[in-house]
């Protein structure tokens, strides 16, 4: 059976700036995937080109065994691929109530109500403020509707761009035990972060990224413990 | 005092005529950030479009308003959404990535392109051409103000399609997609919101809306020529402006500030009516000098 997502010999450039060189990986179904690496090094550009936003130079992107990257964005998440974009972006002047049924827009059947009363459940602060602009919410706040946003399409795959971004610790970790919750009711996911250490400690693999080139991979426990990953990345994440 | 409160509602009738066409411009500009300008030529072809559904009538149809008029509204909002869609797919879609620039000389060209279309393909298109009588007749009379039954029907028409266009907007699913798209045209796209179904669907909106006020106009006014969408379109645009462009309710009552101070202004400063817009470009000016969002617009601001 191919994985539900294969990523070969990816190139990606804006002009004249080459963002992504030569990077492949595979995401299996039921996994928790993450593609680390330091600023710069292709991690958003590789998202963005997956979900269709960008095109890709060379190389190819397979869900399912199609290809899609030549898929326009709308077409690509009905195909079951959503992504919680770096930065959030949320729709700020919309309610939150609003922003999770544009999580919801391609669906046609009648369960998004239950899965919007879903995310209140997991996050009860969206769900006592519902009719509140997302735009005064606090960071925290924020990032978790924009990973209810992202589930509402009940997506096979879910991307999340550094959804630790500017969290304290605490609403790291829950943020961290929230994308372990979805696993275990069934989502594939692929995490982009700068928190490496909380990241691999949580991935069944791990890749690592350096000026837009896969360096490494492994089971995330192993990357955790090898040397290398332990001095590029670790030394400065905590 | 009479002569006050009479151009105070002959303002509110022109405010109404302005809306319907500015809120195309507005719509279309909090999409897609491009001055349409060719918008108020959309108007001028729905006018025609409806005078050519009138002329086109067995006789005895065109003797009887019940059935002539609803035909011509029928004929010239088809026209205008005709008109916008086919601008929409050729002209500015292949535009979308360009600088700035590229489509707002477009929608110039567009305009000209309409008007010379319309001079040289319309029979007698040169001079004014009598609008058919197949509106209201008669005025509503308060104390001392008169004002016909058409412009009556053309301040309700205004409002009332103004109110729905917003509920829309703001209640159902299409118009969460459309507002989606004006805040963030990328993460709508992530949200599954194909853009070019939203972007044709606001120029479709904007063509009705100025379709219905190309009938109306002919009806107020009696006659229509080339030139009115040029000349209506520069106070529709000036009306979105200063409402703030992408505001549906500043580009409303932009409108009627607009209406307002072109009958006012024109029976009481001097020069009278040929300075109407001189007076309404100083309004603008200082408007936008101590809020250059316009109105109702929002702030300014850089996509992250
Ligand atoms: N819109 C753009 N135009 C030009 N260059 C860009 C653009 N976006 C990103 N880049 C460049 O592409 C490279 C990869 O950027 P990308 O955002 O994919 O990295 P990243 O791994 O997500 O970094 P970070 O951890 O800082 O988010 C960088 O050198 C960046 O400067
Ligand atoms: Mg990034």
């Amino acid at each position: 059976m191919s994985p539900l997502l294969e990523v070969r010999n990816l190139s990606v450039a804006y002009g004249a700036i080459e963002a992504v060189r030569d990077i492949s990986f595979t995401v299996e179904a039921g996994q928790i995937v993450s593609l680390i690496g330091s600023n710069g090094a292709g991690k958003t550009t590789t998202l963005r080109t997956i979900s269709g936003l960008l095109r890709p130079a060379a190389g190819e992107i397979l869900f399912q065994g199609k290809p899609i990257h030549n898929q326009p964005a709308h077409t690509i998440l009905g195909m079951g691929i959503s992504h919680s974009p770096e930065g959030r972006r949320l729709f700020p002047r919309m309610t939150v109530e609003e922003n999770l049924q544009l999580g919801a827009y391609v669906r046609k059947d009648d369960g998004v109500q239950a899965d919007m009363q879903r995310v209140y459940d997991l996050f009860p602060v969206l769900g006592e403020r519902r009719h509140n602009k997302a735009g005064l919410f606090s960071g925290g706040e924020q990032q978790m509707l924009a990973i209810g946003r992202a589930m509402m399409s009940k997506p096979r795959l879910l991307m999340l761009d550094e959804p630790s971004m500017g969290l304290s610790p605490i609403m790291t970790q829950r943020i961290f035990d929230t994308i372990k919750e979805l696993q275990s009711l069934g989502t594939t996911i692929l995490l982009v972060e700068q928190n490496a250490l909380a990241a691999l400690a949580l991935s069944d693999h791990g890749y690592v990224i350096d000026l837009g080139k896969t360096t490494l991979d492994g089971p995330g426990h192993s990357l955790l413990a090898d040397q290398r990953v332990r001095d590029a990345y670790l030394g400065e994440s905590h | 005092m009479s002569v006050l409160l009479q151009q105070l509602a002959n303002g509110v009738v022109q405010g109404a005529l302005i809306a319907l066409i500015a809120l195309g411009y507005t719509m279309v500009y909090g999409i897609i950030q491009l001055i349409n300008f060719a918008h108020g030529e959309v108007f001028m072809v729905a006018s025609y479009g409806g005078l050519a559904t009138f002329t086109l009538l067995p006789e005895d149809l065109q003797k009887s308003p019940a059935v002539a008029l609803p035909l011509m509204f029928v004929g010239g909002i088809v026209v205008a959404v005709v008109v916008a869609v086919i601008m929409e797919r050729f002209a500015y879609r292949p535009l979308r990535n360009a600088p700035r620039l590229a489509p707002l000389i477009t929608a110039l060209g567009v305009s000209v392109f309409l008007q010379e279309a319309v001079r040289v393909f319309y029979p007698n298109a040169k001079s004014n051409l009598p609008y058919p009588k197949v509106f209201p007749e008669g005025n509503l009379t308060l104390g001392p103000v008169n004002v016909s039954w058409t412009g009556v029907l053309l301040v309700g028409l205004s409002i009332g399609l103004a109110v729905i266009l917003q509920t829309y907007i703001n209640k159902s699913r299409m118009g969460r997609a459309m507002r989606a798209t004006a805040q963030d045209p990328d993460t709508a796209k992530l949200m599954g919101v194909n853009p070019n179904r939203v972007i044709v669907l606001t120029f479709v909106f904007g063509a009705v809306l100025a379709g219905v006020a190309g009938i109306m106009y002919g009806g107020y006014l009696n006659n229509i020529n080339i030139d009115m969408g040029f000349q209506t379109g520069i106070f529709a645009f000036t009306a979105a402006v200063l409402g703030g462009v992408g505001s549906i309710r500043g580009a409303v009552i932009g409108a009627f500030i607009i209406g307002l101070i072109k009958t006012v202004a024109g029976q009481y400063m001097p020069g009278g009516t040929q300075y109407d817009y001189v007076w309404i470009f100083v309004v603008l000016i200082l408007v936008l000098v101590f809020r250059p969002q316009g109105l109702f617009g929002e702030p300014e601001r850089v996509r992250a």
